[in-house]
């Protein structure tokens, strides 16, 4: 009898958790289909909104799409063979610099914009350029990409492989190449996709760094949550979500596979 | 090329990227706090000025009741879903993770359709009940924030207790109440206070929420952000960054050095 009086609290606590976590998620879904969200569902659903929104931010929602995959391309050209040279090269040093570069995920957003905008802001024509906000994704997801890659590379005996490809004359770039790569796939998979998506949501650094002219997704979010009506900040969330969403799923089955093989 | 030159090589485009946008920003960052007028006794006035002393409180006394309350609310559920295998648990876990990828203000705009002018709670209840712009919905939306961060790291570390230890406990006769108090919540214990010290210092730090809420509360995000745009005072708000920057990065240095893993913080 107790143990059922404790298990129904738990379960109570678990749904109440789920209904704060679902219920406003579905308001904003509906209030972006509906022709009147302040009349209710009643005044009919349209996706008149979303068009609507299609047309005001189409722009940012491509900039973020952009940016996502610059992003992506920088933080493979130095995190890959980063993640490389501090599995091979492991030390305080490496150990220092590892942390070093992992401050952007302890570090507020904000404070890293700022130190940014000092040193560079007056820095015009990189100031005003969308290479300044990619700066910002590109220091911030870093950290996810370099561990991830290296939580695989650790769980596999480098050493030995790299000394069997060794003896059969492969140079330094080979063993890179077609050692260090196809074995670190599965961490670079998982890499990428929390990339994406941590790039596509960034809002913190973003929001300093952006100027008018270049609003990236949730910049016009936060935009359209300021100035615009109810119905076209929904549904301007609602295409978020339908972005987000999947990325999401497929970064955490990737993250859960790679964290299978690192073990 | 040999090998030691090709792993330097390999370490090179990190060391330089980081040195120019991180390094060197950061010290610009620390030097900028001490060209205001008052030079470096300006994290004095931190301590000294109200405005910043009742900011200071007001943001930790918020992330507290955010860190305790998910603590509290997520390992309840965290227990619960690792430990019961029903229909629907799937879709639970998944709606309980799924505000993972929402960032700060997304986080911010649902709790004005909860708690706003507009919001569902003053729909439905006779007169004027709006709360999403007070310290409550700020509260909410924190706390929607660390949930399922919290909830996560609690399963991971749940899949790790010992059942038998616990039914040990039961056959010595202790009751289910003194089963949890004695052998579950120790267990559970590294990873509660990095759990907590995550939450701690996201909370600390998110200003997407706070920005979308546009509320008249005080914390520090917020006010570095007024203070860089509205007011120019660029030395107070680099000093309070880097103050935000210490608090945070030393919780998140306890956390991981406690559990291992950090989720990521974002927001």
């Amino acid at each position: 009898m107790h143990k059922s009086k404790a298990k129904m609290l738990q379960l109570i606590v678990t749904l109440s958790a789920c209904a704060f976590l679902f219920v406003p998620t579905i308001l904003s879904v509906m209030a972006g289909v509906t022709a009147n969200y302040f009349q209710g569902i009643s005044s009919g659903l349209t996706l008149k909104w979303v068009f609507r929104v299609w047309e005001l931010y189409a722009d940012s929602i491509f900039l973020s799409l952009w940016l996502a995959i610059a992003c992506l391309f920088c933080t493979l050209l130095i995190g890959l063979p980063a993640a490389y040279g501090l599995a091979r090269h492991p030390g305080w040093l490496s150990r220092i610099l590892e942390e070093f570069i992992s401050l952007p995920l302890a570090v507020p957003g904000l404070a890293l914009a700022l130190a940014l905008l000092q040193l560079y802001g007056s820095m015009k024509g990189f100031r005003a350029s969308w290479t300044f906000i990619l700066v910002g994704h590109v220091l911030y997801t870093l950290p996810f990409m370099v561990r991830s890659i290296l939580a695989v590379l650790a769980a596999i005996d480098l050493k030995t492989l790299e000394e069997g490809a060794a003896t059969l004359g492969a140079s330094p770039w080979q063993r890179f190449r077609d050692i260090v790569v196809p074995n670190a796939m599965p961490g670079i998979l998982a890499g990428a996709l929390t990339v994406v998506t941590l790039s596509i949501g960034e809002f913190n650094l973003t929001w300093m760094l952006h100027t008018p002219y270049l609003k990236t997704l949730p910049v016009g979010l936060a935009d359209s949550y300021a100035s615009m009506r109810l119905e076209v900040a929904s549904a301007y969330t609602l295409v978020f979500f339908v972005l987000i969403v999947p990325l999401l799923m497929a970064m955490q089955w990737a993250s859960a596979r790679a964290q299978r093989i690192a073990q | 090329m040999s090998n030691r030159q090709f792993v330097l090589a390999c370490l090179t485009p990190l060391f330089i990227f980081s040195l120019a946008f991180l390094a060197l920003p950061l010290v610009r960052l620390f030097l900028a706090s001490g060209e205001g007028e008052n030079g470096w006794a300006i994290y004095l006035d931190i301590l000294r000025k109200p405005r910043y002393l009742n900011t200071l409180w007001m943001t930790v006394l918020v992330s507290i009741s955010v860190t305790f309350t998910a603590l509290a609310i997520s390992t309840t559920a965290g227990m619960f879903l690792s430990r019961n295998r029903f229909r629907g648990r799937g879709v639970l876990l998944s709606i309980m993770t799924l505000p993972l990828a929402f960032p700060g203000v997304v986080i911010g705009f649902l709790i004005i359709l909860l708690g706003g002018r507009q919001g569902l709670i003053n729909q439905i209840t006779p007169g004027h009940v709006v709360f999403a712009y007070s310290v409550i919905g700020l509260f909410l939306g924190y706390l929607y924030f660390s949930i399922p961060r919290v909830l996560l790291t609690v399963m991971a570390a749940a899949e790790k207790l010992d059942p038998p230890l616990e039914e040990a406990a039961r056959t010595l006769g202790a009751s289910p109440y003194r089963v949890v108090i004695d052998v579950i919540l120790p267990g559970l214990m590294p990873s509660l206070i990095a759990a907590g010290a995550i939450a701690f210092a996201t909370a600390m730090g998110a200003f997407g929420t706070a920005f979308t809420l546009a509320t008249n509360i005080d914390v520090l995000p917020m006010v570095i952000y007024t203070e860089f745009t509205l007011s120019a005072n660029i030395a107070m708000a680099s000093a309070l960054s880097i103050v935000l920057g210490i608090v945070t990065w030393a919780l998140l240095l306890i956390a991981r050095s406690l559990s291992g893993t950090t989720v990521a913080a974002g927001g």
